[in-house]
């Protein structure tokens, strides 16, 4: 079963303490949405979480392993999604899924372009991505999500430039990937419209 | 006998994840991106003609003397270039985010860098080694030196990219580099300009390089094990 337990993290940034503690559970088919003011280390505890920044205490255990023992078998399950959407603005929405699906040892061409339809950009999926708007190649990245495939997604404020339908189609998602038994860990300010039963939350201070 | 135990379902097939594969991704879209933006590509190029071009103009032209300072000229221009190059290297993809998406795809991180490095020598520092030859002619090297002097750069140029690649991942996250990369880099690739120009000025002299040459391919085997570690390690401190 698809666990995630952080059980006592802690994270010193030179003289600031970012990370204080921090312990949750969350199961297959849950979703864990962080919030916090600004610099309350959202971010900070999202690449933590990722092992893209090594914690000074604590354990991150995935399906009851710690993580730090074997990253690379832990990478291939999630996704990340940043503040930055981690695509190339001189490569075509297609051209760079194509490619995250490649270095993921997946590759359906069909895949892409339903998940590009998904999320709603099917007409410009041969457009350089730096012709795209801000909202539109956040789209391109929530597609990649549907097409890597990982048990877990860790979104840094996936709502970022979306407009309001672009957040009910998040709401959406992540609500059908939580349905399939993955989980998801969600830094955000908006509201994610997901049964209760399936929301935990974790406010930083 | 049963047909599952010598095949792999398709699903297996699909999702299963190689460092081969993944490399060859990252190398096929490195290449598809530089090929797209030519002229950011091939500015180290143009930069290394252009020194090398000047040393003739500012010299006396006598071809004594432009054969004396031709592996310096060949191999400072060389190195200098590399180095222009290398401020390429991870510095975009990590203001993007894509240097953070290869590094959490679940296969090996250092793979994938060598993958980028190796890219990055096929744009800027192969494109060199065959413009070397004009250059070379340029500064009065006799053309049976050609051969010497291209297998000495094929070799010099790989070490170059391999070793700047480590200085690149260290100084990929500051805002101006180029100094400060270069004062990491040059005193580590000096060896690789003591025999590269040593190689040069024997095959110009119309004497055997072979000593240089081995020593060339020696360091550029030390740094193809050593540095893919390396350049992972300061690639990660840098996306902390």
């Amino acid at each position: 079963m698809n666990e995630l337990t952080a059980d006592n993290l802690h994270l010193w940034r030179g003289e600031q303490h970012v990370l204080r503690g921090i312990s949750f559970h969350l199961a297959g088919g849950q979703c864990l949405q962080v919030t916090g003011p600004n610099g309350a280390g959202k971010t900070t505890l999202l690449r933590a979480l990722c092992g893209l920044v090594p914690l000074e205490t604590g354990v991150v255990r995935w399906c009851g392993r710690d993580v730090a023992a074997d990253l690379i078998a832990y990478h291939s399950q999630i996704d990340y999604l940043a503040h930055d959407n981690g695509l190339k603005a001189d490569l075509s929405a297609a051209e760079n899924l194509r490619f995250a699906a490649r270095l993921r040892g997946r590759l359906q061409p069909d895949e892409i372009s339903a998940a590009l339809a998904r999320t709603g950009i099917t007409d410009a999926s041969e457009v350089l991505l730096r012709r795209l708007s801000a909202g539109q190649r956040r789209r391109v990245a929530l597609a990649r999500l549907l097409l890597t495939g990982g048990a877990l997604w860790v979104l840094d404020e996936p709502g970022a430039n979306l407009d309001q339908r672009g957040q009910a189609l998040l709401s959406e998602l992540i609500e059908a990937h939580l349905a399939g038994g993955g989980s998801a860990v969600v830094a955000t300010h908006h509201d994610l419209q997901l049964p209760p039963t399936q929301l935990l939350s974790l406010a930083l201070q | 006998m049963r047909p599952e135990n010598g095949e792999t379902s398709v699903g297996d097939i699909q999702t299963r994840q190689s460092l081969a594969g993944a490399a060859m991704a990252v190398m096929q879209r490195d290449l598809r991106l530089a090929l797209r933006r030519s002229g950011d590509t091939l500015q180290p190029l143009g930069f290394f003609v252009v020194v090398t071009t000047l040393f003739p103009l500012a010299l006396d032209p006598q071809l004594s003397l432009l054969r004396d300072i031709a592996p310096a000229a060949l191999w400072v221009g060389a190195l200098l270039s590399s180095l222009l190059a290398l401020d390429l290297l991870f510095r975009e993809d990590a203001q993007d985010g894509t240097l953070e998406q290869l590094a959490l795809c679940g296969v090996p991180f250092a793979g994938l860098l060598v993958a980028k490095t190796a890219v990055h020598w096929l744009m800027t520092g192969l494109p060199l080694v065959l413009v070397a030859p004009l250059a070379a002619t340029a500064l009065g090297a006799p053309i049976a030196a050609v051969p010497g002097i291209i297998a000495a750069l094929l070799l010099g140029t790989v070490a170059l990219s391999l070793i700047g690649a480590v200085g690149a991942g260290l100084t990929m996250g500051m805002k101006r580099n180029g100094s400060l990369l270069a004062l990491l880099v040059l005193p580590l690739v000096a060896p690789v300009l003591i025999f590269g120009a040593r190689a040069t000025a024997l095959a110009i002299a119309g004497e055997s390089v072979a000593a240089p040459l081995y020593l060339l391919g020696a360091m550029a085997v030390l740094a193809a094990t050593l540095t893919p570690w390396a350049v992972a390690a300061a690639v990660r401190i840098g996306l902390e």
